[in-house]
Parts: structure tokens; sequence; C-alpha cells
């Protein structure tokens, strides 16, 4: 008869059996015979974070840029209030996290009991699923069908939530199942003919754009591969989402870099004029699309997506391919590739045209901004930082606002895995724990966190975290002193009433550092960036990178508000030119 | 047209919302009434009624309908939205004027009064399959079986014929001839 294990042990039986090597976790009353057991498991390294959400972001991160799913652990009440952001974070950029909550014994359960809270309830609309066990039984089933939800189809966070009383309790543990019960969920739904009629519509196409996101990423490795090839044997423009940046490399010349409202003048135009979209793993946020009635009006439009209910959510499209991207992408590879063996009729010349457009666009060079000898511009500042990084194999998290989309325009990926950014939820504080996370799962590598001063210190509390383990984490902080793109807005859309967007107290960053324990470098003049820069990379530690920039710096081009893709407010080269001055302006 | 100061783009133009019944099949496990009920309430969605029991107590299958509207699009994010559900087996879903699916709700009346009015009241369920469950001298609680239209009309119909009391139930379905959903 087999041993009868403790709730506890079965928990971290399963961890090792998911082989899971890293946890992120707070102790707390409610979890304490879980990290009793932690010892007797010296396979699995807990990372002890100094906020809950703090965990919940670093495991992001891990599991952005490693691709395995991020395991959390919290205690009841707080401890699992706190981690809600950050799983609700997860749940809009399709995150695989799988968060162990500790619960109040079964018994006190619905009694308000000390550190009590309704975890399942409060995090069901944040989870792909979550499960409250009440009997030591279902322990083990449910930890493996836990890891199997957070990881199968469109990934995603899911949460256990493990009453005290069932981590005493004792039951048998039970390996996963081999064989996968989907429940009628089958991931690849495609059909040869579906694959047909799009390569159909490649051949026939004159204007075409193809627009990846971040499901690319989510697919794998290959889906990265399989998608430059594809992209290599049509010739066609390439566009990315936020999410989607480095599935494709950012410096090659099909790649039109990032699209929608801070998107390139190029990326949004042809989006705007094409004839077939091709949408592969992204889902049409608002973000990107702009008004949905004049969006890409003249196409036909092709998405490729593993969650079915991401199709005509938004757009309609013509044609839907539902399946794993890498599937989809190799299959039309193999497809374009047979019909070639036939007639090896080619239709890049049917697209030079197209090419010739795009290259006029591109002449605008929207990403351009007046340099100064003066004040560090910070797109000045992302692109050193980019240059003098690129052949690192350097990874990049951010937090959100005005410095994210600089880091996106500025910063080119030509890996996946390389970018992990909050986009759906736009959650300020994600990039220090996200650092956090990636540097844990790749320790040798160099880790960047693109900040800005407001975000940053939302959750910086985490810098004694890397201190702690010594993580050389280096944070990169844009400090104009505002939040900046709320400022941006409140500009161009508010009047320039700058309502509570001013930080009139910071702290001093060095001072900062040296308190946590960790260096600071401060930069305020264009001509010792490169060497500071420098210096922060070479110090083996933790850095805190406090970089002032000019405060009235904006973000552009920037599509306003309720404007299809071809209406576009450019930089300021671009703006004297136009004489779009205080009147363009007040049209957003 | 006022010019917005949103950064999130304008409502533009709406299609016409429809009725339609949808039939979700689940596993009847804690708080998956909750998931499917806080999938409607977190993205917009309406319930006009609802209506839900275990019918498979082997499998521990419940079976939930759902009346709802919607324009097409908003319907089949309903139905994907659902079938994304990690206990949802099935989900059908037809429009209300479907001729090929039987709905029907029920509803208990209490009318207090006297015996020809209670007689009276039963006159006028006649076409509802009217069933006395319980009756005393100057009470009587009637059941019937109808459309949600119908109820309404009865409800209004009786009260001046001594009713004081409705509860009624959301329409369940089932379609007609030998196929089943699926």
């Amino acid at each position: 008869m087999p041993k009868l294990l403790t709730g506890a042990e079965i928990v971290f039986k399963c961890l090792e059996d998911q082989k899971v090597e890293h946890i992120f976790g707070y102790p707390g009353g409610a979890v304490l015979p879980i990290y009793d057991e932690l010892k007797n498991h010296p396979s699995i390294k807990h990372i002890l974070v100094r906020h809950e959400q703090g965990a919940g972001h670093a495991a992001e991160g891990y599991a952005r840029s490693s691709g395995k799913p991020g395991v959390v652990l919290v205690t009841s009440g707080p401890g699992a209030t706190n981690v809600v952001t950050a799983l609700t974070d997860a749940y809009m950029d399709s995150v695989p996290l799988v968060c162990i909550s500790g619960q109040v014994p079964t018994h006190l359960i619905g009694t308000d009991a000390f550190q009590e809270c309704d975890t399942t309830g409060i995090t069901r609309p944040c989870t792909k699923h979550n499960w409250l066990v009440k009997d030591i039984n279902d322990l083990s089933k449910v930890m493996h069908e836990a890891f199997r939800v957070a990881t199968t189809g469109r990934p995603g966070p899911v949460l256990i939530d493990i009453p005290k009383d069932i981590q005493f309790a004792k039951a048998k543990y039970k390996k996963p199942n081999k064989e996968k019960k989907l429940n009628g969920k089958s991931h690849n739904k495609f059909s040869q003919d579906q694959i047909d009629e799009l390569v159909k519509l490649l051949s026939k196409a004159k204007k075409p754009i193809i627009y990846s996101g971040g499901g690319v990423i989510n697919s794998g490795p290959k889906a990265s591969q399989a998608l430059r090839e594809f992209v290599e044997l049509t010739g066609f423009p390439i566009t990315s989402t936020l999410q989607g940046l480095g599935a494709y490399p950012g410096d090659d010349n099909q790649f039109l870099g990032m699209l929608g409202m801070h998107g390139t003048y190029e990326a949004n135009n042809a989006m705007h004029d094409c004839d077939l979209l091709i949408n592969i793993g992204a889902r049409f946020d608002d973000r990107i699309t702009g008004k949905i009635d004049e969006f890409s009006p003249n196409s036909k439009k092709v998405h490729i997506d593993i969650d079915p209910s991401s199709i005509n959510k938004i757009i309609k499209v013509d044609l839907a391919i539902v399946g794993d991207v890498t599937s989809v992408i190799s299959k039309i590879n193999k497809t374009i590739a047979k019909r070639k063996n036939g007639h090896s009729k080619s239709n890049k010349s049917n697209i030079a045209k197209w090419w010739e457009q795009i290259e006029k666009w591109r002449e605008k060079d929207s990403l351009n901004f007046v340099n100064s000898d003066e004040s560090i511009k910070p797109q000045h500042a992302v692109q050193r930082l980019y240059e003098l990084t690129k052949n690192k194999d350097t990874y990049v998290t951010t937090e959100v606002g005005q410095h994210q989309m600089w880091a996106a325009q500025h910063y080119k990926f030509d890996k996946p895995n390389r970018w992990m950014t909050s986009g759906g939820l736009g959650t300020m504080g994600y990039g220090l724990p996200a650092a956090i996370g990636v540097q844990i799962a790749h320790p040798e590598k160099l880790v960047i966190d693109i900040a800005g001063e407001a975000s940053v210190l939302m959750t910086m509390q985490e810098m004694s975290t890397a201190v702690q383990y010594n993580l050389p984490i280096k944070i990169f902080i844009l400090n104009n002193q505002y939040m900046g793109m709320v400022r941006q807005w409140q500009e161009l859309l508010h009047e320039k009433n700058y309502s509570e967007s001013y930080s009139e107290a910071l702290p001093d960053f060095m001072k900062m550092a040296e308190a946590y324990g960790c260096k600071g470098i401060k930069a305020d003049n264009p001509n010792d960036l490169d060497d500071k820069i420098q210096e922060m990379i070479d110090y083996d530690g933790p850095v805190i990178f406090d970089c002032h920039v000019d405060p009235n710096e904006n973000c552009f081009p920037m599509i306003p508000s309720g404007k299809p893709h071809n209406q576009m407010i450019l930089g300021p080269n671009d703006q004297e030119e136009n004489k779009i001055k205080g009147k363009g302006k007040a049209l957003v | 047209m006022p010019k917005s100061k949103s950064a999130y783009s304008i409502s533009t133009k709406k299609q016409k919302p429809d009725t339609y019944i949808f039939v979700v099949w689940v596993d009847n496990e804690a708080g998956v009434l909750a998931r499917v009920v806080g999938l409607f309430s977190g993205r917009g969605y309406n319930i006009e009624s609802l209506a839900v029991a275990e019918v498979d107590a082997v499998k521990n299958i419940s079976r939930i309908t759902i009346v709802t509207t919607g324009t097409p699009q908003v319907i089949d994010q309903i139905r994907l939205q659902l079938t994304k559900l990690v206990p949802v087996h099935k989900v059908a879903e037809f429009k209300r004027e479907d001729k090929g699916v039987i709905f029907k709700e029920m509803a208990l009346f209490k009318v207090v009064g006297k015996r020809n009015k209670i007689e009276k009241c039963l006159n006028a369920c006649k076409k509802f399959n009217p069933v006395i469950l319980d009756e005393t001298k100057t009470s009587a609680v009637i059941q019937i079986t109808a459309l949600r239209r119908e109820i309404d009309k009865m409800n209004k119909k009786l009260k001046p014929l001594g009713l004081i009391s409705t509860s009624r139930t959301g329409a369940v379905a089932m379609t007609r001839g030998a196929k089943i959903f699926n």
C-alpha cells in the first residue's frame, strides 16, 4: 500500500513532477505547513519577495522569458488579494501562472475568520480557472489539472486555494495523468482547405501585410522560426503588436515596426491601405485598431488564433484559422513550398509597387525626435541603451507609460522571449519584479528594466529581493518627474491642465540605491550618458540608474482617439513642416 | 458630435439585439453557476431568465438554460466564452422564434377568494395545463406551464380575480423530434 502523504507534501510532489524549479512567494499563517515542507525539497528554490504583487509579476517575468509556467505561493486573505493585480495582468497578457494560496481551515470558511477572504470568488474573473480544495483526496488531481489548464490552449493564470487543515490531512499521491482529457476543447481545429484558401489569398494579394502578436511568442521559439520562414517565403511586410516584438527581428528590412496608437507611420498606413491583412496570434486590441468602422477598410482579413473567442470579437474576419501558431504557419509554409515546386510562380513581383509605397511612408521617419546637447532626450537614452547592449542577448522588461512606448519603438528585439511588458492591463510597477523573475530564469544574462520614476516606485520594495538573491538587474529609470503619459494626454486632450501628474517630492534614487544595498548611478548630461550606461552594464550586481530626461517630451507618433490608422499625429519635425500646432492638437 | 476627450474610441453604430436561449451542460461542482453568471455580468451580457438543475446524477452534469438578448456578434461571443470555461461540456443556442425548439416556463399562482373566483381563474388558465396543487375553502395554488409572455399575461389577468402571489421558474428548453442539441 502506498504511503500516505500530507497535503503539504503532496503540493511539493506535484511541483516536482511538474518540473518546477522556482517558486515566488511570501509566507503567512494559512500556508505555514507548506512552508514547513519546503526544506525537504532541495530541487525547488523559493524566492522571498517583499509584497505578493511582486511575487506575481516576478513569476510572470519568469514565465514569459522561459516559456515555463510561473509558480506563486501566498497566504490567505491579504496575501491572496495582493496577488490579484498580477493575476489579472497575466490573464490579460496570456501568461501561464499557477498560484497556490493558503486558506483558513475548512470548518472556519464562511465565518469571517482571521485573514479569511473569498479567494476563489475574488479571483474567478481574473483566472482561467480556480479551485478550492476541500477534500485532501482531490489535491493531487487538482494540482496537475491546474498546470494543464495554465499551460495549454491560450495560456493564463490559475489559482488553487488550499485550506490549512487540508495541508495537514493525509492522502495517497497520484501522479499526473498522461492522457489529456480535453473536455472537447482541442486546440488545433483547422483544416487543409483553410490553409489552401489562405495560400490562394496570398498569391492574389497586391498590398498584403502580416500583423503578428503575442500568440507567436506564446507558441514557443519554433513559432518565431516558422514566422520568419513565412515572411521570407512571401516577401510580405510585417508589423507587430507590443507583445509580439521579438518574434521577428526588429532590424530586418521587411519589419515595419510596431503598429497601433504609438506605432510607426509606415505600419499604420500599411494596415489602413492593405488588401490582405494576416493576423497571426494577435487580438485586435483597441490600442491597435483605433476607430473600428474605419479599420483597414479595403482588406480581406485572416485571423490565426488558438482561442476561438478571439475571432470576430472586435473585427469581423473573412477567414479564421483556429489553431496553435506553430502548427498553422508550418502547415502554410509546407503548402507554399509544395505549390512552388509545381509552378514556381512567386507573387513577389505583384507587391513591388506596395513596397515602393511603404518606402515612401518610411521616409517620414516617424520615430524621429529633436535631440539635444543640454538635456537627455528619453528616446536618445533608449537608443544608446540599445546600441550598447544589443550584442549581449539582453532581456528587457518595462513599467507602463511613455518610457514603455519609447522602449518598444527604439529598442529592437531579434529573439522571442526577450521583451516582457504589461500590455493588456497596463500595470505600473510590473517591470522591476518582472526583471527579478527573468534574472532567476536566466542568471547569466543581462536583464534591464526600462522604467519610469512613477511606475518603479509602486513596487520599489522588490529591490530588497534583488539584493537578497544578488540578482544583477539593472533598473534604468527615465526620470521626468511626471507621470509622463498622463501628462502627455493632459497636454493633448485636457488643455494642459496637469492635474496631479507631477510628483512634487521624489526620493533621491542614489540614496535609495545605497539604502537597499545596491549601486546607484545618476546621469543628467547627454555627453556622459554612454559612459554611465557602460558602467551600469559592467557592474556585477543590481543597479538603480537615475537618468534625468527632458520632462516635456511627448511620445509620437500617436493615433488620436476615435481616429483611423491613417490620421496620425507625427513628431515635432513633421509638426513644424505641416504647421499642425495648437489647432491640430485640439482635434485629438 | 462633441469631440471626444477620451483615449478610447467612441462606440458607433449598433446592431439590433434579439432574444436567444442558451443551453449549457456543466459539471455540477461548487461555484459553477457563479462562473457562468459571472461571465455574463463581467462582460456586460444580459440575463432575462435562468434555470438550472442536475440532469445526470451519475456523471454529475447540470443543465443551465439562460434566456438572453444580444446582437449576433454578442451571441457568438457568449457561446465562445462559455465554451472556454473549464467545467462547461457543451453549449447550444437558438433564437426564441426557432420552431424546432420547445421552451416552457412554469408558474405557481396563489389565489385567495371565493369559490367562483377561483373557478374563473382556473378557467382563464385552461390553455396552460392548470393543476391545482393546494386547495382550501378560500384559496388555491394553481400551477401552469406556458411561454414567458403568456405567463406575463395571466399574471395581469388574474390580479383582479384574487391573485396574491406568483412564483415562476426560468425557461427550460428541448428540441422537437428525435434529434437532440449537440
